[in-house]
C-alpha cells in the first residue's frame, strides 16, 4: 500500500472533512455518502482519514479484526492470538464485486481439495471496526447495495448458504461516493445513510492552485510531505481521541431534543432516523470541539449533513436541498 | 491543423508517457483499426517495460490473480494463477469504448494505487455517444485523436527515453508554472482538478525529454495544448473577464527572474488560450451533451428480458461446466457429483485424499436475471400538429419519467424537428437531466418522422448491445413531410417514415405510440401498424390516463 495524503493537507472541503471525522468519532453515526463532481477528492480524503486515525488494538490471526481473543466467532481457526497493533482497516468495495466476496461464502477450495466445510470470510468481515469504501455507490447493483446497508445498520453480518449458517460482527462506518449525473440512489438508501454531503470542485483559482501544489510537492516526495504535515494531523488525531472520550459526559437536554424534533417536523424529514442522526452528529461535533454541552450552534452546523437527504422529494425534483435545510434551520431558531 | 503536427503530438505524448508512465496514467488513443492506428501500435511496442493487452471482458481473476481450480483439484492444493496487473506494467486495453463500468471502477483504483501502471485506452468508438468511460478519461493525461493518413509516429531512441527518466526528478519548476496551468485550466471551465496536476507532470516530462534543467514557457504551453483540449467544456471567455494570471502568489515571481529565466507571469495568456482554443475539437458543443452522461452499465433485475447469467438472479440447476473465472461453481452440486465414485477413485496415488474430484465433477451455478429495460422517448417537436400538443406530451414523458424511475427503467430522449433528430439524452438513470433536457425542448419545423425512427433504432441496436431491452414510445401525429433526404416531399417522406417503421420491427423494437394530434388520425395508425406497436390516442388533458395506458401497453 503506498503513501496516502495527508488528512490535514487537503485543501477546502471542509463540510467532508468534517462529517468523516464525526464518523471517526462517533463510528455509530451511520456512514457517509459524498456527492459531487469527479477529481473533488473523495477518494483522497477517505483514503487520508484511514492514516490519520489512531491504530486498533486486535487478535493478530482474526478474521473479523476481533478486540479480544474470546470475541473471535468461533467458526475461524485462529492459531496466533496475541494482540497487535493494526491501522484502522479501510476496504475498497469495487463496482463489480459479487456477493460471495462481500458476505463471505463456503470456501471452495477447501470444501473441492479437502472436503471440509470452511467459511471463508469476505470483504464485510475485513471491514469489521473501519471503513467501507465505495466509490460510485450509485453505480453498484442494487442487491448488494441493499445487502450493505443492512448489514452496516444491524452490525452483524448473517450469512445463510450453501449449507453454511454464520454470523459474525461486522461494524464498519460506510462511506459512499459518487456522481448525481450517472445515476441516483433511490431514497430508502439514501435514508440509511447517516450523513450526506455534497461536493464541488473549487471555483476559487488560488484554492485550485493551492491543491495542484500540494498533490504536485506530495507526488515529488511523499516521505518529507508526509512529514511536513505530521503535526497538523497529530492534531486532528488527539482531537478525535478527546472527542471519544468526551461522547459519554454529554447529554442531551429536553431543550436540544425538541429542537432536534422541530427541525425535524419543520423540514418534514420522513421517519427518525433523521432525529437520532442529527443528535448523534451534534453530539460527536460537540465532542469535537472540546464543549461542555450540545448547543443549538452544534445542531445548525450538522444539521445540513444529516437531514438534506431525508427530504421527501420529488425524484425529478432539481433543487438543492441543503439549502432548504439551512434555510429552515435559521426560521425555525430564528 | 496538418497531419504533420498532428503526428508530431502523438510523438511527444508518447514518448512523455513513456518517460514518466506511473505520473502520467497513460492516454487514449481514438481511432478505429486503420493504418493510423496501425503506426501508432508500431510505435507502442517499442515503449520499454512490460506490456500487456487486455480486453474489456476480462475478469479479475485475469487482471488481478485467482485460484486456478483445475491446476489446485490435480494437485490436491490451492494453485493462484498471477494476474495480469501484479507488476507495473504498461496495460494497453483493447475496444476501450465497451469497457463495463465494473472494470473501470478497477482499473481507476488500480491507477489511483500509484504503482508505476499505465494504461493505454484504444478507443473504436463509431460515434460521439460511445466512448471510454469518463472515470478512467479523468485520470489519463492524453487523448489522442489522430486523422486517417497513416504518418510513422517515431519514438525517441530507448537511450534516450533512459536519459530522460533519469533527469526527471531533477526538473525544476518555475513558480508560476502552477498558477497558469490552472487559470488556464479554468479558463477552459476544466472542473477537475487532476488535469492540472497532469499538465504540470507532463511538462516535467517533456522538460526531460529536451534535457532542460527546468520547465520552460515552451514546455508548459505543450503540456497545456496536450492535456486540455479533450477536457474543455467551453470556450474561453473574453478577455474582459479574464482572471490576472498574475493575480495569485506575486511574491513568488520574484524567484523566477532571479534565476534569470523569463517570468512566465509575462507570459502573453491570451497566445496559449489561442493555442489551446486551435486544438479544440470543432464539433465540441455537441459532444458536451454526450460527455455529461455516460450509460451506466446494464446491471439487470429491470423488466426488460429474461437472460440467463451465472451472477445474480433466480437460481436455475447448474450444470456440468468448465470452472473458470466468469462462472461461479456450486460447490455442493459439486460434491453431490462426485461423491458416488470416491471409493473408485481412492486408488493408486490418491490412496490417501480424503477427497478426489475432478474437473468433469464441477458444477456451475446458473441464474435467471431481467435485463434493464431503456425506454427510448421519441418526441415529435416539428410545428404541424405538435405545437398545440407538445406541452401536453411533455407533461405525459414527465409522468412517465417518474414510473421509470420508481422501475428502475432507464431513458433516453430524442427529439425530431425540422430537418433532423437530436440526442437530448443518452440512456442514463438520472431523471433530473431528463426532465431539464425536455423542458428546454422546443417546438416548430417540419416533421422529419424518419429521421426521428431511424435514430431511434440506432439508439436500440446500440443499447441491445450494452444489454439492455430497448422499448419505444413515439410521441408524433404521423403527419410526416420531411424525408430522409431532407427535401421537403410528403408522400416521400410517409414512405420513408413506414419503410424505416418497418426496418425496426423487423429488429424487434417493440414499443406504444401515442398520437398527438388533435384528432386521432389514419397517419399515425398506419406508422403503428408498420411499426407493431401499440396505437394510444393522447386523450384530451388527462396526462395521468396516458401514462397509465402507456404503461400498461408495455408490459402487455
Amino acid at each position: 500500500m503506498s503513501l496516502a495524503f495527508p488528512f490535514s493537507a487537503i485543501v477546502g472541503q471542509d463540510t467532508m472533512k468534517q462529517a468523516l471525522i464525526l464518523t471517526a468519532i462517533d463510528p455509530g453515526l451511520g456512514g457517509v455518502l459524498v456527492f459531487g463532481d469527479r477529481g473533488t477528492g473523495k477518494s483522497t480524503a477517505v483514503r487520508a482519514l484511514a492514516a490519520l486515525l489512531p491504530p486498533i488494538t486486535a487478535v493478530k490471526d482474526c478474521p473479523v479484526n476481533s478486540e479480544r481473543p474470546e470475541d473471535c466467532p468461533d467458526w475461524a481457526t485462529v492459531p496466533d492470538t496475541d494482540l497487535v497493533e493494526r491501522p484502522t482497516p479501510v476496504v475498497d468495495l469495487p463496482l463489480g464485486v459479487t456477493e460471495d466476496r462481500v458476505t463471505g461464502a463456503l470456501d471452495i477450495e477447501r470444501a473441492l481439495t479437502k472436503g471440509e466445510k470452511a467459511f471463508e470470510p469476505g470483504l464485510l468481515a475485513r471491514a469489521n471496526r473501519g471503513y467501507l469504501y465505495i466509490d460510485e455507490v450509485n453505480l453498484l447493483e442494487d442487491h448488494i447495495v441493499d445487502l450493505l446497508l443492512d448489514v452496516a445498520q444491524s452490525g452483524v453480518n448473517a450469512v445463510e448458504r450453501e449449507g453454511l449458517s454464520i454470523r459474525h460482527p461486522a461494524r464498519f462506518v460506510l462511506v459512499g461516493s459518487g456522481n448525481p449525473e450517472e445515476g441516483e440512489l433511490r431514497p430508502q438508501l439514501l435514508d440509511r445513510f447517516g450523513l450526506s454531503v455534497e461536493v464541488a470542485s473549487p471555483t476559487d483559482i488560488d484554492e485550485r492552485i493551492e491543491v495542484v501544489r500540494r498533490r504536485d510537492a506530495f507526488d515529488m516526495d511523499r516521505e518529507g510531505f508526509i512529514a511536513k504535515w505530521q503535526p497538523e494531523d497529530a492534531k486532528i488525531r488527539d482531537a478525535i481521541l478527546a472527542g471519544r472520550a468526551a461522547l459519554r459526559k454529554l447529554e442531551a437536554t429536553d431543550a436540544i431534543l425538541r429542537d432536534c424534533a422541530t427541525l425535524a417536523v419543520a423540514l418534514g424529514a420522513d421517519g427518525l432516523r433523521g432525529e437520532l442522526t442529527l443528535l448523534r452528529a451534534a453530539r460527536a461535533l460537540a465532542a469535537y470541539e472540546g464543549d461542555a454541552a450540545i448547543t443549538r450552534d452544534h445542531l445548525a452546523t450538522v444539521a445540513p449533513l444529516a437531514l438534506s437527504h431525508r427530504l421527501r422529494r420529488d425524484p425529478l425534483d432539481e433543487a438543492g436541498s441543503t439549502t432548504r435545510v439551512t434555510r429552515t434551520v435559521a426560521e425555525t431558531f430564528g | 491543423m496538418t497531419t504533420g503536427a498532428d503526428t508530431a503530438r502523438t510523438q511527444r505524448a508518447l514518448a512523455a508517457l513513456a518517460v514518466d508512465p506511473g505520473g502520467l496514467k497513460g492516454l487514449t488513443f481514438r481511432a478505429r483499426m486503420g493504418p493510423a492506428r496501425q503506426a501508432f501500435e508500431t510505435a507502442l511496442r517499442k515503449l520499454s517495460g512490460p506490456q500487456r493487452r487486455i480486453h474489456p471482458a476480462i475478469t479479475d481473476d485475469q487482471l488481478f490473480g485467482g485460484l486456478n481450480i483445475a491446476a489446485s483439484l490435480a494437485e490436491g492444493r490451492p494453485v493462484r494463477d498471477a494476474g495480469l496487473a501484479e507488476q507495473p506494467s504498461t496495460l494497453t486495453l483493447t475496444m476501450a469504448e465497451r469497457t463495463p463500468s465494473g472494470l473501470a471502477a478497477r482499473l481507476a483504483q488500480l491507477l489511483d494505487a500509484d504503482r508505476g501502471h499505465a494504461l493505454i485506452l484504444l478507443d473504436e468508438a463509431a460515434s460521439a455517444d460511445e466512448g471510454a468511460p469518463q472515470a478512467l478519461l479523468d485520470r489519463l493525461a492524453f487523448h489522442i485523436e489522430p486523422p486517417e493518413a497513416a504518418t510513422p509516429v517515431r519514438l525517441p531512441a530507448a537511450a534516450d527515453l533512459d536519459a530522460a527518466r533519469k533527469r526527471l526528478p531533477r526538473v525544476s519548476l518555475p513558480d508560476d508554472a502552477l498558477p497558469l496551468l490552472v487559470t488556464l485550466a479554468a479558463r477552459f471551465g476544466i472542473h477537475s482538478l487532476r488535469a492540472p496536476s497532469l499538465a504540470l507532470r507532463a511538462a516535467r516530462a517533456l522538460a526531460a525529454l529536451d534535457a532542460e534543467p527546468a520547465v520552460t514557457q515552451d514546455h508548459l504551453q505543450e503540456a497545456a495544448e496536450l492535456v486540455y483540449p479533450s477536457r474543455a467544456t467551453m470556450m474561453p471567455a473574453e478577455a474582459e473577464d479574464e482572471t490576472p494570471p498574475d493575480a495569485p502568489e506575486p511574491d513568488q515571481s520574484d524567484n523566477a527572474d532571479e534565476n534569470g529565466e523569463q517570468s512566465l507571469t509575462d507570459l502573453p495568456d491570451d497566445i496559449l488560450v489561442s493555442a489551446i482554443a486551435a486544438l479544440l475539437p470543432t464539433d465540441i458543443l455537441d459532444r458536451l451533451a454526450a460527455k455529461s452522461t455516460r450509460p451506466a452499465n446494464a446491471a439487470g433485475s429491470g423488466a426488460g428480458d429474461r437472460r440467463r447469467g451465472n451472477r445474480r438472479g433466480r437460481p436455475l440447476p447448474s450444470r456440468p461446466g468448465r470452472p473458470s473465472a466468469q462462472s461461479r461453481i456450486d460447490p455442493i452440486a459439486t460434491l453431490r457429483a462426485a461423491a458416488p465414485w470416491q471409493t473408485l477413485r481412492r486408488t493408486g496415488r490418491n490412496a490417501d485424499r480424503a477427497l478426489v474430484i475432478l474437473p468433469s465433477d464441477i458444477r456451475i451455478k446458473r441464474f435467471e436475471d431481467r435485463s434493464d429495460r431503456l425506454l427510448i422517448f421519441t418526441v415529435d417537436a416539428s410545428g404541424s400538429a405538435a405545437v398545440a400538443r407538445l406541452a401536453e406530451a411533455k407533461g405525459a414523458v414527465e409522468l412517465m419519467l417518474a414510473q421509470a424511475y420508481a422501475r428502475r427503467d432507464q431513458v433516453a430522449l430524442l427529439a425530431f424537428r425540422g430537418t433532423g433528430t437530436e440526442t437530448l439524452l443518452p440512456p442514463t438513470r438520472s431523471l433530473v437531466q431528463a426532465k431539464r433536457r425536455l423542458a428546454s425542448l422546443p417546438g416548430g419545423g417540419g416533421t422529419p418522422l424518419a429521421s426521428g425512427l431511424m435514430a431511434a433504432g440506432d439508439l436500440g441496436q446500440l443499447a441491445r448491445g450494452r444489454g439492455l431491452t430497448p422499448m419505444l414510445v413515439l410521441l408524433t401525429d404521423g403527419r410526416a413531410n420531411i424525408p430522409l433526404s431532407g427535401e421537403p416531399d410528403r408522400a416521400t417522406a410517409n414512405d420513408d417514415a413506414t419503410r424505416i417503421a418497418a426496418s425496426l420491427r423487423q429488429q424487434g423494437l417493440s414499443g406504444v405510440l401515442v398520437d398527438t394530434s388533435n384528432r386521432p388520425n389514419d397517419a399515425a395508425r398506419t406508422i403503428a401498424a408498420a411499426l407493431g406497436a401499440r396505437y394510444l390516442a393522447l386523450p384530451r388533458a388527462d396526462a395521468q390516463g396516458i401514462s397509465t395506458a402507456v404503461t400498461s401497453a408495455l408490459e402487455a
